[in-house]
């Protein structure tokens, strides 16, 4: 069973030794003196001393006590956690990718268009749209590109009135989010029994205000919206653009299509469905792809062929500008297009098929667990959402408890309370690159968990007892916050903090 | 035949026989039949087509160890230490999500609330986030925050600002009804103070870089800042951090705000991302509360163990939605990490040496090139340089690439009043021979040009 190092790591500051020196520097080209004035030279540096050996021990410790996908299942929903396949690193640390400026001649950086071509292109055809920008650097700063070209198109329309976006109760948090950065009204749209869009609230929601519908389909709770074509139909009808939201693309991928379904927008997560690695948070990457009638509202620039050569186009007279510096992020764009590459057409279909099939067998495994409630109907795409809250009402063991009894078994834990619309949520998320006796050992420990709940109850509400550190207080974290070494230093100094 | 990426692909039928279901189409009948089509896709490689498919287009790059570059305006050729990448390589920390599960994720949470330190020392502040996507939209978050702060909707930027910058920091404020009011520089290429104090009264916030979008130190920085909070418009200080070893932290002289481009360290240039936004406030409640982005603290477990969480959520759209501070989620940790360990090697006496190499290569850049090119404003130079040309630069830069040498960032294209300038830059990485050879090139060209 995976085991966390609980090493007592030090930080890096109370390592320091001063005079231990971690680099060597080129020497200047010539001694040429330059004053500083005074008032702008530096004063006092604190920073940490250390040899080369010493930090790279530090952060190995680090490492050690943090969890990954290589680490073992990670089946946390709405995040997408396959495997990331090591020839993606090995192209992306490439010296002809790493030692490339941004504003090199186009001549001189051929490859590295054609590969933001390429990418496009494959993108395009998974999900039906025409035109692609790569410079999102991740979901919701593409949702943001989104709602901008949303908001471009109407008042380019002169139709000024469009201030509502909608958002069903079950969306992500960058949703609403993005759309009020976007200066929209954020109208809230209730799910239905089957945890689908009520038509009805949609209906009525619906009118010469609306500028959109962001949806996730399938949605957070796995669910397919069955009715997607209907909805496409009465947005469209009220005036409006709809939106899709692809952080769960791999619940459809290569089988079906979010522009065939009337989809205008889309944003991608190349570090969800695309395998490309998440980094403790990032970088990501978040493409949007539109309809060809929306295409001259894209970032700038857009990587254009002309058969011969490929170049950048900043000739976009309806352009929304830039949602970020430069072209987006091109190293994880690199390990996308290898990744398409190598699992082609069938690879991806078989990709989306696992990963809805590994989601229903867990689903239908764990269904009717003594504790664990399955809302909503039965047939989920990637990802499934249990309820926690008969354990919660019988018991006390609540779906953070369960999360932490988890990690005592070397398993990440589900994404928990999430989405808001099912108490206590457990969603999980297993993908294609779950073996079927990681899946069994999931579902047992589940299982282990309801039983330890009803009859143990010190061991779920202790946990968790065998990671790098117990159950943290994350209401002191806010209470009292220390973000920074010197704030520590300083409390630690008066007595104030004990840890 | 299995896909070696995915092991149930050999199990498909046990598994649906197993929990009831006839075939893997039966997992999509509530797909309705006529969106469910095939895709035109090319058909999957082995891993090794693909590696020497990938090798083949990459080849048609000329990267800057193949050229000598004097690009900069806002990207920089640095040396990173070859064990930067080893250690942010390590499976644990690269294939990791957002640390949700703060008990199994110490170590990220660890090295980002050591980014967050490092960074804090560099500018002198003690409240950080732990990375937003970049400079430029570090700078649109700051805009939008200095607005959300005073209840005020004009924010000040210097006009010598990079493009790159200026489009991204448009475009966010664009849905927050903020106007960006454009300072002109003077005669010697900094900010010009009398126009900033004509309009400094209103604003939201008052930005300016160190150095400067043409490479300069900004002298009179402290005086912009009392200009700024004489208005009681915040101070908003976008830094270069490989400049904080020799220049006085903005904390210091009075900055409420400071960005800046964390992966200046730690990360190659990749063509431009990934990078990674540094943002920095004064340690004050009214002004955390309205930052944007993930923040790490430092608390303790039950145990009374020192542990480490993300911290003063409420401020983001996970749990605010409409009303967050931020849309921002997901963000540049990796690359912040990167940034962090690189600092961390350096130490005191590094950042200062960089500083120094830095400044010392710069000058010897603008000794030389005065003898082919003007250069339009003398000042402190830190990496960018601009020079003017009596001939048109398209003609220096497709003759310079000719003679295998990648000149400067035509600077005309945004600042036509500049004529026919380029921004070269200038780092510790650059060798004496690039820059000799550089001018015996333009020697030759101008030369040319003039017979």
């Amino acid at each position: 069973m995976y085991r966390q190092a609980k090493w007592d790591e030090p930080l890096i500051f109370e390592l320091s030794k001063p005079g231990r020196v971690g680099y060597t520097m080129p020497g200047p080209i010539e001694d040429i003196d330059v004053e500083i004035p005074t008032e702008l030279a530096r004063k006092e540096l604190n920073l940490p001393e250390l040899s080369e050996p010493e930090v790279v021990k530090h952060y190995t410790h680090l490492s050690e006590m943090n969890y990954g996908v290589d680490s073992g299942i990670y089946p946390l929903g709405s995040c997408t956690m396959k495997y990331n396949p090591k020839i993606n690193e090995e192209i992306a640390g490439h010296p002809k990718i790493a030692f490339l400026h941004p504003y090199q001649d186009e001549k001189t950086v051929q490859g590295a268009l054609q590969i933001m071509w390429e990418l496009e292109q494959w993108l395009k055809e998974i999900t039906g749209m025409d035109r692609f920008t790569l410079q999102p650097a991740a979901g919701a700063n593409g949702e943001f590109t989104g709602v901008m070209i949303i908001r471009a198109y109407h008042l380019d329309r002169g139709d000024t009135k469009r201030t509502e976006i909608l958002v069903p109760d079950s969306a992500h948090g960058t949703n609403p989010a993005s759309a009020a950065m976007a200066g929209f009204k954020v109208v809230e749209i209730p799910s239905n029994e089957q945890g689908m869009v009520d038509l009805e609230a949609l209906e009525s929601a619906l009118s010469d205000k609306t500028a959109g519908l962001m949806l996730t389909n399938p949605n957070t709770l796995g669910i397919f919206e069955e009715d997607i074509l209907k909805i496409a139909e009465m947005v469209h009808e009220a005036g409006g653009l709809l939106y899709y939201d692809g952080a769960n693309l791999n619940g459809i991928l290569g089988k079906v299509r979010p522009g065939d379904m009337g989809f205008d927008i889309v944003h991608l997560n190349l570090h969800k469905t695309f395998s490309t690695p998440h980094g403790g948070g990032g970088p990501g990457s978040g493409p949007v792809g539109v309809k060809e009638f929306l295409k001259d509202y894209l970032p700038v620039p857009v990587v254009e062929f002309d058969g011969e050569r490929y170049y950048l186009n900043y000739d976009l007279p309806k352009t929304i500008g830039k949602v970020k510096e430069f072209y987006g992020n091109f190293a994880v764009m690199v390990r996308a297009l290898v990744y398409l590459k190598i699992m082609g057409k069938q690879g991806l279909k078989e990709a989306g098929e696992v990963a809805v099939l590994n989601a229903n067998y867990l689903t239908q495994k764990l269904k009717g667990t003594k504790g664990y409630d399955l809302p909503h109907k039965e047939l989920r795409k990637h990802e499934v959402v249990f309820s926690a809250e008969p354990m919660k009402k019988e018991t006390g063991v609540s779906a953070l408890d369960v999360a932490k009894r988890l990690l005592d078994h070397g398993l990440h834990a589900p994404t928990i309370y999430f989405p808001l619309i099912v108490h206590e949520a457990l969603m999980i998320e297993p993908t294609e690159s779950a073996t079927k006796e990681e899946l069994d050992y999931y579902v047992l420990v589940l299982k282990k968990i309801s039983e330890e709940a009803y009859n143990e109850l010190e061991k779920v509400k202790d946990a968790p007892h065998n990671t790098a550190v117990r159950r943290v207080d994350d209401v002191l974290a806010t209470k009292r916050p220390i973000i920074t070494w010197k704030m520590y230093k300083e409390l630690k100094e008066r007595g104030e903090v004990d840890f | 035949m299995g896909n070696h990426y995915i092991p149930n692909s050999v199990h498909k039928e046990e598994m649906l026989r197993e929990i009831g279901f006839s075939s893997a189409e039966e997992l999509f009948s509530d797909v309705p039949k006529e969106v469910l089509r095939g895709f035109n896709l090319p058909s999957g490689k082995s891993e090794y087509e693909v590696f020497l498919e990938m090798n083949r287009i990459l080849e048609k790059n000329k990267s800057v160890l193949e050229m000598p570059s004097f690009l900069g305006a806002g990207t920089y050729f640095h040396y990173i230490p070859a064990h930067v990448r080893y250690l942010i390589e390590r499976s644990e920390f690269l294939t990791a999500y957002t640390p949700y599960q703060p008990e199994i994720s110490q170590g990220m949470l660890q090295a980002l609330f050591e980014y967050q330190s490092l960074i804090g020392e560099l500018v002198g502040l003690e409240i950080v986030n732990a990375s937003m996507y970049d400079w430029g939209s570090a700078l649109g978050e700051a805009a939008r925050m200095a607005a959300r702060f005073t209840k005020k909707n004009r924010f000040i930027v210097p006009k010598a600002l990079s493009p790159e910058k200026k489009m991204t920091l448009e475009t966010y404020v664009e849905g927050a009804d903020i106007e960006i009011e454009y300072i002109p520089w003077g005669t010697n290429g900094q900010l010009d103070i009398e126009k900033l104090k004509e309009s400094a009264e209103g604003a939201a916030g008052v930005y300016v870089e160190i150095p400067n979008f043409f490479g300069l130190i900004e002298e009179q920085i402290r005086a912009i800042g009392e200009i700024a909070h004489d208005a009681k418009a915040l101070f908003v200080v976008g830094a270069d951090p490989t400049s904080l070893g020799i220049l006085e932290a903005p904390g210091k002289y009075g900055a409420d705000i400071v960005i800046g481009e964390a992966a200046f360290f730690g990360n190659p240039m990749n063509f431009g991302g990934p990078r990674a936004g540094f943002f920095a406030v004064r340690n004050d409640k009214k002004l955390i509360r309205q930052m944007p982005g993930r923040i790490i603290g430092m608390t303790r477990d039950r145990e009374g163990k020192r542990a480490f969480v993300m911290a003063l959520q409420t401020r983001e759209q996970h749990i605010r939605r409409a009303k967050a501070t931020s849309n921002i989620c997901s963000n540049e940790a990796l690359v912040a990490v990167a940034a962090a360990i690189h600092i961390a090697t350096l130490g005191p006496r590094g950042l200062r040496e960089l500083g120094e190499v830095i400044l010392k290569n710069t000058a010897y850049f603008k000794k030389r090139i005065n003898k082919v090119g003007e250069i339009p404003f003398d000042g402190i130079n830190f990496k960018d340089v601009l020079v003017s040309f009596e001939i048109p630069y398209d003609v220096i830069h497709e003759r310079l690439l000719e003679k295998n040498i990648h000149g400067g960032y035509y600077i005309g294209k945004h600042f036509p009043e500049l004529g026919e300038s380029a921004l070269f830059a200038v780092t510790e990485t650059t060798r004496k021979e690039w820059i000799d050879d550089l001018i015996s090139a333009l020697e030759e060209i101008i030369n040319e040009a003039e017979l």
